[in-house]
C-alpha cells in the first residue's frame, strides 16, 4: 500500500499522474495483474460493448474508490468487505438501470454482464489496495487509471474481434465499403468466438513484453 | 477499535441510505424503461414479419403494417379487437396484455385472455403470435408469424433477459430463428405437433416429423427446451381460435 500524500501536493503531480498512468501499461491490471480477464473475454465480440464495459467500469470504480476513501477512517475493519460490496452493488445496479433507461439496445447485449461488474476482481482489488488507505482525490485517479488500463484493452481486443470477425465497425460494415469481399477475403468466424479474445490478449501481452523487456518474468 | 454497536448501526445507516439512493432512481427511471419495453416488444412482433425496425421508426412501421390486435379469451372466441388505432371492442387493448398474468391464470384455471397480431404485408395477411417462456435464468419472449394458412410459420424472432451469452442468449440471434421459416405446426392429418426444438437438429427426427424440428443451441439445453416449451404452451391457447376459423 502507498503512504499519504501530503496535503500541500499539486493536483497532478507527477506522483499523481503515475497514478493515472501506470495502470494503463506497466501495471496494467489485464496484462500485469491478469485480473478481470472474465470479463475481458465475454463482452469483447463487438465494439459497442466493450466501450460501454470500459466507461460501466470507469464509472463504478472512478466513484466507489473515491466513496471508499472517504469513509475508509469509519469503515469498521471486520466488516469491510460487506461495505466494499455494498458500495460496488450500489453503482453497479445504478449503471445498470441508466442503460436500461438510456442504451436499451446495448443493456440487452451485455444482459448478465453488467451485473457482473459486481464480481469483477479489479474494483474490489483497489478498494482493497488503494481506497481503504489513501484520500479520495489519489483513490479517484488510481480508480479511473484502473478502469481505463482495463478499458483500453478491452476496446482493442473488440476492436479486432469485430473487425476480423464481423467485418464491421460499431456495426459499420467496414470492409465492405471498402469493397474486400470481392477480392475474395472471408470474416474469420472464429474471432467472435471467446477462445480468439485470450488469444489476442495474449498478442497484446506479448507486444508489451517485448517492447519493456524488464517486465518479462524470471522463470 | 469499534465496538459491536458501532457495527450494528453502521451497517444499518449504510444500507437504509442505499436502499434511498436505489428506489428513488428506479422511480425516476421506470417512466423510460417501460418505453423502452415497449418499443423492443414492436421491434419484436416486427422482426417476426421479417421488417427491421429502429427504436425510432418501430412505431411508426408497427402502425403503417399491424392494422388489428385480437384479445382471444379460453374458448377461441375474440373478446377485444383493436383497429386502427381504436379500441373497437372489449376492455383492454390486446397488445397491452400481460402474457405472465393470463399465463398464471391458465394455471390457475381462471379465464384467460390471448393476444394475435394481424399484419397485411404486400397482400398477405400474416398472423403474429406473442409468447412468453422461462429459459435457464429468467424468461424468454419470442414471436412467432404464421402464413394466412395458420399452419406455416414465416417467421420467428426470440428475445430473453439473462440467458448466458453466447450459449442460451444464441436464441436471439437470426441463425437460431431463422430456422423456423417453412416450419409447419400442424401434419397432414391437421394434428397438433407445435415445433420442436431438437439436440442434433431435425434431421435426427423421422422424415415425416422434420417439417416440425430446428436444431437445438448447444450448450443451451435448457434455454432450448424452454424454447420449445414456449412455443408448445402458448400456441395451445390459440387452438380453438383456428378450428373456429379455418
Amino acid at each position: 500500500m502507498s503512504a499519504e500524500i501530503k496535503e500541500t501536493e499539486p493536483l497532478f503531480s507527477p506522483k499523481n499522474r503515475k497514478l493515472l498512468s501506470i495502470p494503463l501499461n506497466r501495471d496494467n491490471p489485464i496484462t500485469m495483474q491478469v485480473l478481470g480477464v472474465c470479463s475481458a473475454l465475454a463482452v469483447t465480440a463487438k465494439l459497442e460493448p466493450s466501450v460501454v464495459m470500459a466507461l460501466s467500469v470507469v464509472f463504478v470504480l472512478g466513484v466507489g474508490n473515491v466513496v471508499i476513501s472517504l469513509l475508509r477512517k469509519t469503515i469498521p475493519p471486520r466488516i469491510r468487505i460487506i461495505v466494499q460490496l455494498t458500495v460496488i452493488a450500489t453503482l453497479v445496479i445504478l449503471v445498470d438501470q441508466f442503460l436500461l433507461a438510456f442504451a436499451y439496445d446495448v443493456s440487452r447485449q451485455l444482459s448478465v454482464f453488467v451485473g457482473l461488474i459486481i464480481t469483477n476482481c479489479i474494483i474490489m482489488g483497489r478498494f482493497e489496495a488503494f481506497g481503504m488507505a489513501n484520500k479520495p482525490w489519489p483513490s479517484f485517479l488510481d480508480g479511473i487509471g484502473n478502469a481505463l488500463g482495463y478499458g483500453w484493452i478491452l476496446i482493442a481486443v473488440g476492436f479486432f474481434r469485430e473487425l476480423l470477425g464481423s467485418g464491421t465497425l460499431w456495426g459499420y460494415p467496414v470492409l465492405e465499403k471498402i469493397g474486400l469481399y470481392s477480392t475474395g477475403y472471408e470474416n474469420n468466424g472464429m474471432m467472435i468466438l471467446p477462445p480468439m479474445a485470450l488469444i489476442v490478449v495474449g498478442i497484446i501481452i506479448w507486444v508489451q513484453r517485448s517492447r519493456e523487456r524488464d517486465l518479462i518474468e524470471e522463470n | 477499535m469499534f465496538s459491536n454497536r458501532y457495527i450494528f448501526i453502521y451497517s444499518t445507516v449504510m444500507v437504509i441510505i442505499v436502499a434511498a439512493v436505489l428506489s428513488s432512481t428506479a422511480i425516476l427511471l421506470q417512466p423510460r424503461q417501460e418505453k423502452n419495453k415497449t418499443i423492443a416488444n414492436i421491434q419484436g412482433i416486427l422482426a417476426a414479419v421479417n421488417i427491421e425496425a429502429t427504436s425510432d421508426n418501430a412505431e411508426e412501421l408497427y402502425q403503417q403494417f399491424v392494422k388489428t390486435e385480437l384479445g382471444i379469451d379460453q374458448y377461441g372466441q375474440v373478446t377485444s379487437v383493436y383497429r386502427n388505432g381504436m379500441l373497437e371492442e372489449g376492455e383492454v387493448r390486446p397488445f397491452d396484455i400481460d402474457l405472465k398474468k393470463e399465463h398464471y391464470n391458465k394455471r390457475m384455471g381462471n379465464p384467460f385472455l390471448s393476444p394475435l397480431f394481424i399484419a397485411e404485408i404486400e397482400g398477405d395477411t400474416l398472423y403474429i403470435i406473442p409468447m412468453r417462456g422461462v429459459g435457464l435464468w429468467g424468461p424468454l419472449y419470442g414471436n412467432v408469424a404464421f402464413g394466412p394458412d395458420f399452419n406455416k410459420i414465416v417467421g420467428a424472432d426470440f428475445s430473453h433477459d439473462k440467458e448466458t451469452p453466447g450459449l442460451g442468449a444464441e436464441i436471439s440471434d437470426n441463425t437460431f430463428s431463422d430456422q423456423f421459416i417453412g416450419k409447419m405446426i400442424f401434419d397432414d392429418a391437421g394434428k397438433f405437433n407445435s415445433v420442436m426444438v431438437v439436440k442434433g437438429g431435425p434431421s435426427t427426427l423421422p422424415p415425416a416429423m422434420e417439417i416440425h424440428g430446428v436444431d437445438a443451441i448447444s450448450g443451451g439445453t435448457i434455454t432450448s427446451n424452454g424454447v420449445n416449451d414456449m412455443i408448445e404452451n402458448c400456441l395451445e391457447n390459440y387452438m380453438l381460435y383456428i378450428q373456429n376459423n379455418n
